[in-house]
């Protein structure tokens, strides 16, 4: 059983086709790294699982995408539900202008849980869970800005952890973050594949090596070689793959 | 030579620049210059009309007398000199055309050469009598005393009830009725305005489609470039009889008739301005929303309302400061009845159209002129306020994004 399949995925913005044909099987419990060349489609293409490219005006999606075994994209899917279900960490840190409390405290209320006593242990446990707590329990009251960037990012990921997803989807999670708060992200994805699935975008070859489970290889839209992280690290079938790890183009 | 020629031009356009801006910068200062010394100046003016008296007999120990006071006692609300500190007696009224009734057409003469005398006779004799005639009919040994006139003060210009500058013998100068129709027909088109305008800029900045707001926009903003005369006279012939028959009024020429012009005229302003902030709203804050799963109006009225609540306000006042100083649209709806407004549905009158009504038949330099100065000058001081709270507010807006 997978935790999402993608089947003969193809997208378009307009009239130009940002993605090709894309089959992929994610596994759960598992890491995959999406990488690929600036403007390979790795965004638009995770972008698909929660649904985030309904915002844009004027795009097509073509084939399937299941997920638990349901598509997605069929007719009467609630999009909200979908969403709890299917978190998402995005490249910058984009915490809201509200108290670090609140913004952990955000999918909760919009799901309409009112327990006060509730949500402050979910909240804790959440920060607790990005090992957020030590540095910010004493200002859970404090505006989220107050935070380095590192920190935002790791608020970030507890804000979309309290709504209890079973997938977490990370656009370059740590492209705008220090060697520090890089390892710190990076240890924690580690540890959150024991309760979730998670699909990853990343520039940083190490950083896929180093976290992901399995690897996707995008090129200009299509899906170029899909397998084990190591495999394709160390003994890639395709070419164009090698050239791209081995930092011979791309 | 080709260097200096070039030199010269820059400092030529450097010098031109700067006179434009020093011309604008005067020009201004002249203005509020100019106003406030005409609008002061009607302090320092007594509401009676000029080369007019009025006299009391010599016996009488009141000295001083209001303008309100005058004007009571000659609408008979007043009728005892005690009332207003003399000796307990009632009071007599004298107009000029009351002459006859006291003396004969011979004393008095064909070309009234006997007036001044009479006048003094009569005065000398009835002792509790009060006299309103021109000065030029006062005796040269005149057996009476002039009464005096205290100037304008600020209490009753600013506190007084009436607003009848022309009124015989003392002027009215209560500026109370016309501020609060300002302010009364200012907060409707406010109310009328606001939700209107926030559901406009939420709906075409959040869920109308690309294609939707490429016609709706230059649409409002056309809005805004309407003249304010087309808006009268679509007050005029639509919302006035509208009104009249909706409320079964005597008139339809109501504040509400004038709320609802300058609700319609504020529009643009507060929806522009509200819309421009709300798209302003950072993409990654809305899809951080999204992302957790709440709904697209949990995302309108927990982020992008709270992100944009200064651009928001700042429309609003903005449009309010519009509304503050329309004039002709207003004078042409509302009814312009300078009395206190009890209710919505009464005619009011405001500070512009009072001005612009007035100011033609307003002697230059009269009492009257000058009070319609002041009027200016309180509503420039309105517009400023407004302005500065608009300033302050976005000033702090763009500390909090920093
Ligand atoms: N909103 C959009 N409208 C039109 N085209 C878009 C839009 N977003 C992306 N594209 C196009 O789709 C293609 C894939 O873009 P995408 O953002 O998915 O690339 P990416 O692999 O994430 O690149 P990067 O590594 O630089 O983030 C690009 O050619 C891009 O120009
Ligand atoms: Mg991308």
């Amino acid at each position: 059983m997978y935790k999402i399949e993608s089947k003969n995925v193809d997208f378009f913005y307009g009239a130009s086709q940002a993605l090709k044909n894309i089959n992929i099987a994610f596994k759960p419990n598992t890491v995959t790294a999406l990488i690929g060349p600036s403007g390979c489609g790795k965004s638009t293409y995770l972008r698909l699982f929660n649904r985030m490219n309904d915002l844009i005006d004027n795009t097509k999606i073509g084939g399937q995408i299941l997920i638990d075994g349901e598509d997605i994209y069929a007719k009467g899917v609630n999009v909200d539900s979908l969403r709890k279900k299917v978190g998402m960490v995005f490249q910058k840190p984009n915490p809201f202008p509200k108290t670090i409390f609140e913004n952990v405290a955000y999918g909760l209320r919009v799901n309409g849980i009112t327990d006060k006593k509730f949500i402050e242990e979910r909240v804790e446990t959440s920060i607790k869970q990005v090992v957020l707590w030590d540095e910010v329990k004493d200002k859970l009251k404090k505006s989220a800005f107050e935070l380095s960037g590192g920190q935002q990012q790791r608020l970030c990921i507890a804000r979309a952890l309290a709504i209890q997803p079973s997938v977490i989807l990370m656009d370059e999670p740590t492209s705008a973050l220090d060697p520090i708060s890089t390892a710190k992200v990076e240890e924690l994805i580690y540890e959150l594949k024991a309760k979730y699935t998670i699909v990853i975008v990343t520039h940083n070859m190490q950083q896929a090596g180093r976290v992901s489970d399995t690897t996707a290889f995008l090129y200009m839209g299509e899906l170029i070689e899909y397998g084990n992280t190591k495999t394709i690290f160390t003994n890639p079938k395709i070419e164009r793959t090698q050239n791209y790890i081995t930092g011979r183009f791309g | 030579m080709k260097t200096f020629y070039k030199k010269f031009l820059e400092k030529f356009i450097e010098g031109l620049l700067m006179l434009s801006s020093t011309i604008t910068t005067l020009t201004v200062v002249l203005i509020v210059f100019f106003l406030f010394k005409e609008g002061i100046g009607v302090f320092n003016k007594k509401p009676i009309e000029e080369g007019y008296v009025i006299a009391i007999n010599k016996n009488n120990i009141v000295t001083k007398i209001s303008s309100e006071q005058i004007k009571n006692i000659y609408d008979q609300k007043i009728k005892n000199w005690k009332e207003i500190g003399g000796k307990p007696d009632s009071i007599i009224l004298f107009r000029l055309e009351d002459i006859s009734n006291y003396y004969s057409d011979a004393a008095i003469g064909e070309n009234f050469e006997g007036l001044p005398n009479c006048l003094s006779r009569l005065i000398d004799s009835v002792p509790n009598i009060i006299a309103f005639f021109p000065e030029k009919y006062l005796d040269k040994n005149f057996k009476g005393r002039q009464l005096e006139i205290d100037k304008v003060t600020l209490s009753e210009f600013f506190g007084g009830k009436e607003w009848f500058p022309t009124a015989q013998p003392a002027a009215q100068l209560g500026v109370m009725p016309l501020i609060l129709g300002t302010l009364w027909v200012s907060l409707g088109a406010i109310l009328l305005a606001l939700p209107l305008g926030l559901a406009a800029s939420v709906y075409m900045s959040e869920i109308a489609s690309d294609k939707v707001r490429r016609i709706m926009k230059p649409l409002i903003e056309l809005l805004a470039g309407i003249p304010s005369v087309v808006y009268g006279f679509f007050g005029l012939v639509i919302i006035v009889p509208l009104i009249q028959k909706t409320f079964n009024l005597p008139v339809g020429e109501t504040a509400l008739a004038g709320s609802i012009i300058l609700g319609i005229m504020a529009l643009p302003t507060i929806i522009t301005i509200s819309e421009d902030a709300m798209r302003n709203t950072p993409r990654a804050m809305k899809e951080a929303s999204l992302a957790l799963g709440a709904s697209k109006w949990q995302t309108i009225y927990k982020v992008v309302i709270p992100y944009s609540i200064s651009g928001i306000t700042a429309g609003a006042i903005l449009g309010i400061g519009r509304a503050i100083g329309e004039t002709m649209a207003v004078l042409m709806v509302t009814g312009n009845a300078a009395v206190i407004p009890h209710s919505i549905l009464e005619p009011v009158r405001t500070i512009p159209a009072t001005i612009a009504a007035e100011l033609g038949e307003a002697p230059n330099g009269g009492l009257h002129f000058q009070a319609l100065f002041a009027l200016g000058c309180i509503l420039f001081l309105i517009t400023l306020v407004i302005n500065l709270t608009v300033e302050f507010i976005s000033n702090r807006n763009k500390y909090n994004k920093h």
